[in-house]
């Protein structure tokens, strides 16, 4: 029972930073028709922003703003002066977004060279938690407290908000929102910066317990994926439960089949996509 | 008011307008008629910085808005009641009104419930839920909340009932009265010749006829060969 538990917070956790990074992915696909294979970058450049900035100041917080407010600056210059000249051009967006995933991966490798990098947990977080007889650390349980806070955010700026409602109108028509008087260009930068600032969000959160590595980028851009197509691209709902599901799926297909790893996750992907190729909270 | 100045418009390689000029004066409601694919919702589109001409240029109370982007011509106090109604359908009759709302003027929510009452009744309900009428309703009013002095109206009759399009022309009539200015381009004759004060006919990217929406009743001839009645 206890290794069912600890297994499933393990899972979830994990689904928790799969679902910040995720839910940028998904918000900038949703509003602006790009797909963000910079976006991998954007989760790996903020661990390593985290991390200098806690070498630098020793304090968290300070290491998760700060480093998260640098990629979504970093993720407005890619917009505004790269991304705005291809609008609505899948194969040149395509292009420009992944070269910038090899600059960025190589210039990363350049600065903090090809070893790992652990990150220390926040002190306030660094114990376990005693319950029912087991132990569990509690920087997961707070990953997954903020993941929920991050989710519940989003919901009311899309839902609550007047930019939100502007938001939902440009998607619905985005030339009629701005023949109304709706500034779209800079609602599409605000979406893509805060998109990076989602993604290096889940770089540094996960930092204590994932470690910041080359690769990760890559890594963590095709998990993305894979939770935004079984949750359907352009759904908040659809990113959350994709993270969850793919955070559980990869947890306990490590534990039960380690040497089928990669199977656990993609399987299940191949059969949504077959069956809902839109995903389970996608508009068709 | 408004003043179009020999503009040529393209779509891509496609010469739609080919030298357009039209004069609206403050207050004035003037009607662009013409057959289907002769530019009239092009010239909409071109006024509003949608598609915007390449050359020649649109005066706006004085301000050259022939390259502005479509939002700030907007705020300069132009409302665009697109052709097709493309009301948000994920957005509430609310949340279109709250979103749109823009500068002082006579058009507060309250004044814009009294004129459309059904949006009242239906002010929670999300828009793509309304009927083609109340579509129709909340498109108008989703222009009006943002106070424009002037109103460009793409065939806002089509595929309305009868009694709908009473009810829209007596929102035209109440516009007149408060001193907006509507452009409004169409196919049905009767309706335009009502509330028009002066009437512009279209053919193949030009303007080929201007007239009094009187002398255009009675001249036969003009109405056979560019409308087709």
């Amino acid at each position: 029972m206890t290794f069912w538990l600890i297994q499933a917070l393990n899972g979830i956790s994990y689904g928790m930073l799969l679902f910040l990074l995720a839910s940028g992915l998904s918000l900038i696909f949703g509003v602006m028709k790009i797909l963000n294979l910079t976006h991998g970058s954007f989760y790996l450049l903020g661990g390593y922003f985290g991390l200098v900035v806690l070498q630098e100041t020793g304090s968290f917080i300070l290491a998760v703003l700060g480093a998260s407010l640098a990629i979504a600056l970093i993720g407005i210059v890619i917009e505004r002066f790269f991304l705005r000249r291809f609008h609505l051009q899948q194969l040149p967006q395509v292009l420009v977004t992944f070269g910038f995933l090899f600059i960025f991966s190589d210039i990363a490798t350049v600065i903090w060279g090809a070893n790992p990098q652990t990150m220390p947990r926040p002190e306030l977080f660094a114990g376990s938690l005693q319950f029912a007889g087991f132990y569990y650390p509690t920087y997961r349980l707070f990953i997954i407290g903020f993941g929920l806070c991050v989710a519940a955010f989003l919901w009311w700026l899309q839902d609550g908000t007047r930019v939100g409602a502007m938001l939902r109108a440009s998607v619905d028509n985005e030339e009629i929102a701005r023949a109304l008087g709706i500034n779209v260009s800079l609602l599409f930068t605000l979406v893509f910066g805060l998109g990076a600032f989602l993604a290096a969000l889940g770089g540094v959160m996960g930092g204590p317990i994932l470690g910041v590595y080359p690769g990760a980028d890559f890594e963590v851009l095709l998990l993305g994926f894979v939770v935004v197509i079984i949750g359907g691209l352009g759904s908040l709902k659809g990113a959350l439960f994709g993270g969850l599901v793919v955070g559980l799926l990869d947890n306990f297909g490590k534990v039960f089949f380690p040497e089928l790893a990669l199977f656990t996750i993609f399987a299940p992907m191949a059969l949504i996509l077959a069956i809902r190729p839109a995903g389970l909270f996608g508009r068709e | 008011m408004l003043s179009i100045q020999d503009i040529h418009t393209y779509y891509g390689d496609s010469y739609i307008l080919q030298g357009v000029s039209l004069e609206l004066t403050p207050g004035q409601v003037v009607a662009l008629l013409g057959r289907n694919g002769v530019g009239k919702t092009t010239l909409a589109r071109s006024i509003m910085g949608l598609t915007p001409a390449r050359r020649g240029r649109i005066l706006f109370k004085q301000i050259d808005i022939t390259n502005l982007p479509a939002h700030r011509i907007a705020r300069l106090g132009i409302g665009l009641v697109p052709q097709g109604r493309q009301i948000f359908r994920s957005l509430s009759v609310q949340e279109h009104l709250d979103v749109m709302a823009r500068g002082q003027g006579r058009w507060s929510l309250d004044a814009i419930m009294e004129l459309f009452p059904n949006l009242r009744a239906r002010w929670r309900s999300l828009a793509g839920k309304l009927s083609g009428g109340e579509q129709q309703m909340l498109a108008a009013a989703r222009a009006l909340v943002g106070n424009p002095a002037l109103l460009v109206m793409d065939e806002p009759t089509e595929g309305l009932a009868p009694l709908m399009i009473r009810e829209l022309g007596r929102t035209i009539e109440v516009l007149k009265q408060t001193g907006t200015s509507i452009l409004l381009i169409e196919q049905q004759l009767a309706f335009a010749l009502r509330y028009a004060d002066m009437v512009f006919i279209m053919s193949k990217g030009r303007i080929v006829h201007q007239c009094s929406p009187a002398d255009l009743a009675s001249d036969a001839l003009t109405k056979s060969r560019y409308l087709g009645v």
